[in-house]
Parts: structure tokens; C-alpha cells; sequence
């Protein structure tokens, strides 16, 4: 599974030499079986089989009947192709921007701050802070920075950068702030694991080797720091492209901004189509496996599979 | 020979709804050796297809009440006390837990669905939902009747609220609070004001305009600007009109909020100036924000809307549920709550009563609309089960750009 990718570690310690099997692990691992089984097998073949109901003859709002009416795919997939495709594109958009914001923090915090442990956890602690408030307080906290008559637009148009009719609520910008905004520090926190180990010693060797500090940084820290960079590019991309807070019409998007997680809600909350949002469910999560895993595979960390 | 159907009637639903299932779970899943899974899931999303029966009253025995209702929506004091709840509990031993559940519509109905399917309790006894889901749950089954001889306040019902197309002689709905859809303006930056739904497209308010994401209330008072009667047989076409109007505005960016309870943040922010909006809501951001906006019912006419009391299926405290409606169908306890709410008493005889309270509130004409102001608002009809899901996929279908 691609989500091995989640691991600190790089996967390339050598296995030991093969052990007795020992009945203690098996039996601790029931809980944790138990678990997945329960809370994610079940729960995924419930939606699948929801995926491909058929509307009951004569029926009312939200009836259903189970059948395998498989049409429900195309028919999604028809109707809200455009709202997959932006879903994907705002979600990578939001993962490049996380990632050139959050690498250099990461770095700074991990390598720059390493001599100074105590500004270092007050960095880290800076980076988690926003958790401590809902993130539905402080994204509707950006609406508010951001609205029409906020300081944010009055700048601007005092400034002349924006034009007196522009507005930056409901736009695919403010969408993309928020999702990078709320993302950053899941992108930051796995890069700084993997910077703060990084062995300041082979930095050292590149330089005594006679190699620019900018082919230092590419050849010898981006490579050892990449398994952060997968997890949290992961970390951040995943939930993003599902998101349906920071487009939702109530926070920072408007109709011309809605994502795949808004088409759910809507078809589960308000039209009682439940297929359609099921199938709609299971598309979004076929297609985040195969980005991911191609992603995976083509940024050379098949190990961490 | 076919057994005897057990009593219980949660396994008579179950037993039912496998039998049903069995044919296609079977092609479905022939071979896959999943069909054990499949029963136990089926059981568990209940897609309903016969009424459920309504649960034996224990009201005598149980002086107990759930009731769930929208936020600020009931009179409150400096305490945070219900000073009209807080009577009847004293008067009548009841135990009334007071719960503030109801964010939407659409919501709540999610939330609750599955046990209504199965005629189980849903945590509320007396529910107040607003006409058209109250027609949706009448209409399947989800609803207790009500007694009258439990409620012989049900006489001080305003007799336009009678027969309404949802439910004629009101036998399982009683209002609990109305309301208008209007328009309404920010009076500092659009002192001339708006006049009819067109004035919303004008070219300056471009990007400035906030409507309701509630249907009815958003298409009702544009269809009414095009001179349809919401409340009569309109057609499939007359409703495609006015959604047309409305894409065309969401198209061309001159409607840009279309929000659910959030709109007054747009409004208070100032990133709407002219909306369409609830009667209500427009009186507490005056009160709490400053007294800047107006609110009108528009020339073309308004949409009139009422929240109602209704039993769901499952409730065992039905004679305590009408206790309850009993007492607020008293007219001074209804002005009371209308002196708090600002919304549309049904109750005959309050406006009398709240003289007593307040003499300037018994003029207000969004709290005690008289003839004329009656006159200018429609109440949307009824919808059979298929205009319902075709007007709601068509009217998602603009809010969500596909």
C-alpha cells in the first residue's frame, strides 16, 4: 500500500533473520484487526453496495432499492467530471504551495534552530498553534480578513492592485489559500522529522568535495529529506482534493469553486441521493489511489511501499 | 405456508425488507459468497417502503418531553432561562427537555431518517420543521395524528393556516412560527433602497447580491416577480423560467452568496448589500449590529412560510407533545414568544395580548401582518414526491455549477 509512504523511517533496514512466529503478536494484533474490519471494510462494502442502488419504481425521496445498477458510475462520472478534475487541480495547486512554504520553514526549524532546542520547540510549537482553534473558526476568520469591505481588498484597491469591483471571497484563490492555509502544518511537521535528523556531517563532506552549496542541497538534503516530503505532499494532497469545508459556499467558495467533497454533501444531505454520493465516494477514492501510487512509484520511493 | 409475521414491529420492518432485497442481493451477489454481510447491511440501511406504525403512547406514565426546535427561536432571558417553558413545567409537572437541534431542514431529516424508516424514537417528541419537509414526512408516514381534544387551544389557529395543501384540517401539523422571504437592503450603502426582485440585477450590485439556499424561499419570490402564483398549479416550465433567471444571475457573477443560516455574516461583512432573505432575521442583525438594513416584501410578492409542531412516528409521549402545543395555542403565551422571536404568531388573539407587552410590537407587521401585508405573500404549494426531486436536482444543479 502506498500509505507505507506515512512511515518516518526509511523502509531499507535489513530484515532480521526470520523468527519464530510468536502467537503473543497475533493475538495483539486482533484489536487493531478487529478495528479495520469493523470501522473500514464493512462501512467500504456498505458503500459500494449503496454505490449500485436503483431508485425503488413509484418510490419517494431517498428510497432506494439494492440492485447493480452500475450506471450510477457513468452517470456521476458525466455529470461532474469538470468538479473532479478542478477537485484535483486545487488540490495540487494547494500541495505545491504548501510544499514551498512549509520546506524552508521545516528546514529552518530543523537544521538552522538545531543549536537553540528551545527556540526550536518554540518554532514547532508555533507551527501546531493553529490546532489549539477550530479550523472552522479560523477559516471562517479568513472570510472575514478577506471580504469585501476587510482591510485585505481596501488595501489593495487603494493600491490600485485590484480593481474597485474584484473581490477575493468565492474565488479558486481564496479556495487555494485556505486549503494551503489549513494544510501547511501537515506538510511541515514530516519534512522537519526527516530535516532534523538529516547527518550535518554529509552536508559538510559535499562542501569538502568541492560541491556548490546549491548542488549540496539537491544531491545530498532533498534526498535524504524526500520520505518527509512524500508523506507530507500525501498528507496534504489526500485530504485536500476531498475537502468540502474551504469551498464550501458557507466559508471561502462560491458556486463557480465547488469540489467533489461539496457534490457529496449535497447529494447526501440535501437530495437524498444516496448512490450518487456513494459512487461519487468511491470514484474520488479510486482516484486518489492511482495518483498516489503512480506518484509514488515515479518519485523513486518504491521502498517505502 | 407463510409464518405469521412477529409483532415487534422493528423486526416485521426487517423481516420485510429482507424478503424484498432477496431477488437482487442474490443476482447481485451470486458467487460472491458475501450474502451473510450483505443481509446484516441491508438491515442496517433501511430504504423503507410501508409506513411504520406509531409508537403506543406512555405519556401518563413517562411526564417527560424532548422537544427539538431551531436556534433562537423560543424566549430567552438575561439567564439563558425559557421563562414561558419554565411556566408550563411548573404548571403541568412535565419535564420538558429543550433541545436546539435543528440547523436545517435537509439536515435534520438526514439525521433522523433512518429511525423514522423503522418507526423508532428519535430523540424528539415534537419536532418544528418548515411546510415542505412537513409535507415530505405527512406524506410517508412519519407523523403522529393529533388529538384535538388534547388541544382545544387549536381554535385560536389564524383560519388561513387551516387548510393548507400539505395537510387540509391540520391533523398532523400545528404552525409554530411563520415568516416572510423578502428583500432587504444595507441602508447606509444603498440608501434609495430596491423595490422588486429585478432591482437585485441592476449593474452595480454586482457581486453584491446574497440569496437563500432554501429553494422554495429564492425561486418562490422570483417566480412570483414573473407573475406565477406560488401557491396554485404552476407549471414544470414557469419554475424553469425562474431557475433560468437564476443561473443566468449566478452565471454572470451577480449573485455570488448563496448561503443557508450564514447569510447574515455576508450581510453584517457587508460583501452582500442586497439579498433575498427571511423577515425574521432582518429585526436581530438590526438589533445586534447596528440598525442598518431594511427589509421589504418585494413588489412582485413574498414568499410566507410557517415552521410546524408535528409527533414523529416513533415518540411515546404523544399526549404530552399536545400538552405542550395546548400551551403555547394560548394567546398570551404566544405573544410572549413573539415579543422574543419576531416571527409570525398563528395564534389568533396574541396581537390583543401583546399590547399588554409591548403596543408597539402589536403593529409590527412581520410579526402580526394584517390583510394587506397577507395579501402581498404566497405560500409555496405542495410538491408531489417527483416535482420534489426534479426542482431540488435542477435547483443543486445551478448551486453546484454542473
Amino acid at each position: 500500500m502506498a500509505f507505507g509512504a506515512f512511515a518516518g523511517t526509511p523502509a531499507t533496514v535489513t530484515e532480521p533473520a526470520v523468527r519464530r512466529r510468536s502467537p503473543v503478536a497475533l493475538f495483539l494484533l486482533l484489536p487493531g484487526a478487529f478495528y479495520l474490519l469493523l470501522f473500514f471494510l464493512v462501512p467500504l462494502f456498505s458503500l459500494i453496495l449503496t454505490s449500485l442502488q436503483a431508485p425503488r419504481e413509484f418510490g419517494d425521496i431517498g428510497q432506494y432499492d439494492y440492485a447493480f445498477k452500475w450506471e450510477n458510475y457513468v452517470t456521476v462520472i458525466e455529470t461532474y467530471w469538470p468538479v473532479i478534475i478542478r477537485s484535483f487541480g486545487y488540490a495540487a495547486t494547494a500541495t505545491f504551495f504548501a510544499l514551498i512554504i512549509g520546506y524552508p520553514l521545516a528546514y529552518f526549524i530543523g537544521v538552522k534552530l538545531r543549536r537553540f532546542p528551545l527556540w526550536q520547540a518554540l518554532a514547532l510549537t508555533l507551527v501546531i498553534a493553529p490546532f489549539f482553534i477550530s479550523f472552522l473558526l479560523r477559516t471562517l476568520a479568513w472570510k472575514q480578513i478577506f471580504s469585501d469591505e476587510g482591510v485585505v481588498v481596501g488595501a489593495l484597491q487603494a493600491l490600485s492592485l485590484m480593481a474597485p469591483g474584484d473581490y477575493i471571497t468565492g474565488t479558486p484563490f481564496s479556495v487555494i489559500f485556505g486549503l494551503t492555509y489549513n494544510f501547511i502544518p501537515f506538510m511541515t511537521l514530516p519534512i522537519y522529522t526527516s530535516l532534523e535528523r538529516l547527518d550535518l556531517r554529509y552536508v559538510e563532506a559535499g562542501g569538502d568535495l568541492y560541491a556548490s552549496p546549491t548542488s549540496t542541497f539537491l544531491r545530498v538534503t532533498v534526498p535524504l529529506s524526500l520520505p518527509g516530503v512524500i508523506s507530507g505532499t500525501l498528507l496534504t494532497f489526500i485530504p485536500a482534493a476531498g475537502d468540502y469545508i474551504n469551498a464550501s459556499r458557507d466559508f471561502l467558495g462560491s458556486t463557480d469553486t465547488v469540489m467533489i467533497g461539496n457534490v457529496i454533501e449535497a447529494n447526501f444531505l440535501v437530495l437524498q441521493n444516496f448512490p450518487a454520493a456513494a459512487a461519487l465516494s468511491i470514484v474520488l477514492m479510486a482516484a486518489i489511489l492511482v495518483l498516489v501510487s503512480i506518484y509514488v512509484r515515479r518519485s523513486g520511493t518504491e521502498d517505502l511501499l | 405456508m407463510t409464518r405469521q409475521l412477529p409483532e415487534d414491529p422493528i423486526i416485521r420492518q426487517l423481516v420485510a425488507q429482507a424478503r424484498r432485497s432477496q431477488l437482487s442481493r442474490r443476482a447481485v451477489l451470486a458467487g460472491a459468497g458475501a450474502g451473510a454481510t450483505a443481509l446484516a447491511l441491508a438491515a442496517c440501511t433501511p430504504s423503507g417502503t410501508e409506513a411504520p406504525t406509531a409508537a403506543t403512547d406512555n405519556s401518563a406514565n413517562d411526564p417527560t418531553l424532548n422537544w427539538a426546535n431551531w436556534p433562537a427561536y423560543l424566549d430567552e432571558d438575561d439567564d439563558g432561562n425559557n421563562p414561558t417553558l419554565d411556566a408550563f413545567i411548573a404548571e403541568t409537572g412535565i419535564a420538558v427537555n429543550y433541545l436546539v437541534d435543528i440547523d436545517d431542514n435537509n439536515t435534520y431529516y438526514a439525521k433522523v431518517r433512518d429511525q423514522l424508516v423503522l418507526g423508532r424514537d428519535i430523540g424528539a417528541d415534537l419536532v418544528c420543521l418548515t411546510d415542505w419537509m412537513c409535507n415530505r414526512w405527512i406524506r410517508l408516514g412519519y407523523t403522529q395524528p393529533l388529538n384535538d381534544a388534547n388541544i382545544p387551544n387549536k381554535s385560536n389557529l389564524n383560519p388561513s393556516l387551516v387548510d393548507v395543501s400539505f395537510d387540509p384540517g391540520r391533523t398532523n401539523s400545528l404552525p409554530w412560527q411563520g415568516g416572510f422571504a423578502g428583500i432587504a437592503w444595507n441602508k447606509e450603502r444603498v440608501p434609495e433602497g430596491i423595490r422588486s426582485v429585478s432591482d437585485l440585477w441592476k449593474p452595480e450590485f454586482k457581486g453584491r447580491v446574497g440569496v437563500l439556499s432554501e429553494m422554495r424561499d429564492t425561486i418562490g419570490v422570483i417566480m412570483s416577480e414573473q407573475g406565477v402564483d406560488i401557491s396554485g398549479d404552476f407549471t414544470e416550465d414557469q419554475f424553469q423560467n425562474a431557475l433560468d433567471v437564476f443561473r443566468e444571475q449566478i452565471t454572470n457573477g451577480q449573485i455570488r452568496n448563496v448561503a443557508g443560516n450564514s447569510y447574515l455574516d455576508d450581510l453584517v461583512n457587508e460583501d452582500t448589500l442586497v439579498a433575498i432573505c427571511w423577515s425574521g432575521d432582518i429585526t436581530v442583525i438590526n438589533y445586534e449590529a447596528g440598525d442598518k438594513w431594511e427589509f421589504m416584501i418585494p413588489e412582485g410578492g413574498g414568499t410566507l412560510w410557517n415552521d410546524n409542531y408535528m409527533i414523529p412516528i416513533g415518540s411515546t409521549r404523544k399526549t404530552n407533545a399536545e400538552t405542550l402545543i395546548n400551551y403555547y395555542y394560548e394567546p398570551e403565551v404566544a405573544a410572549e414568544v413573539a415579543a422574543w422571536v419576531n416571527y409570525i404568531t398563528p395564534v389568533e388573539g396574541a396581537q390583543e395580548a401583546m399590547l399588554a407587552i409591548d403596543p408597539e410590537l402589536a403593529d409590527d407587521q412581520l410579526i402580526f401582518p394584517n390583510a394587506e401585508t397577507l395579501s402581498q405573500v404566497k405560500v409555496f404549494r405542495g410538491l408531489t414526491s417527483a416535482e420534489e426531486q426534479s426542482f431540488d436536482s435542477a435547483f443543486q444543479a445551478v448551486l453546484l455549477g454542473a
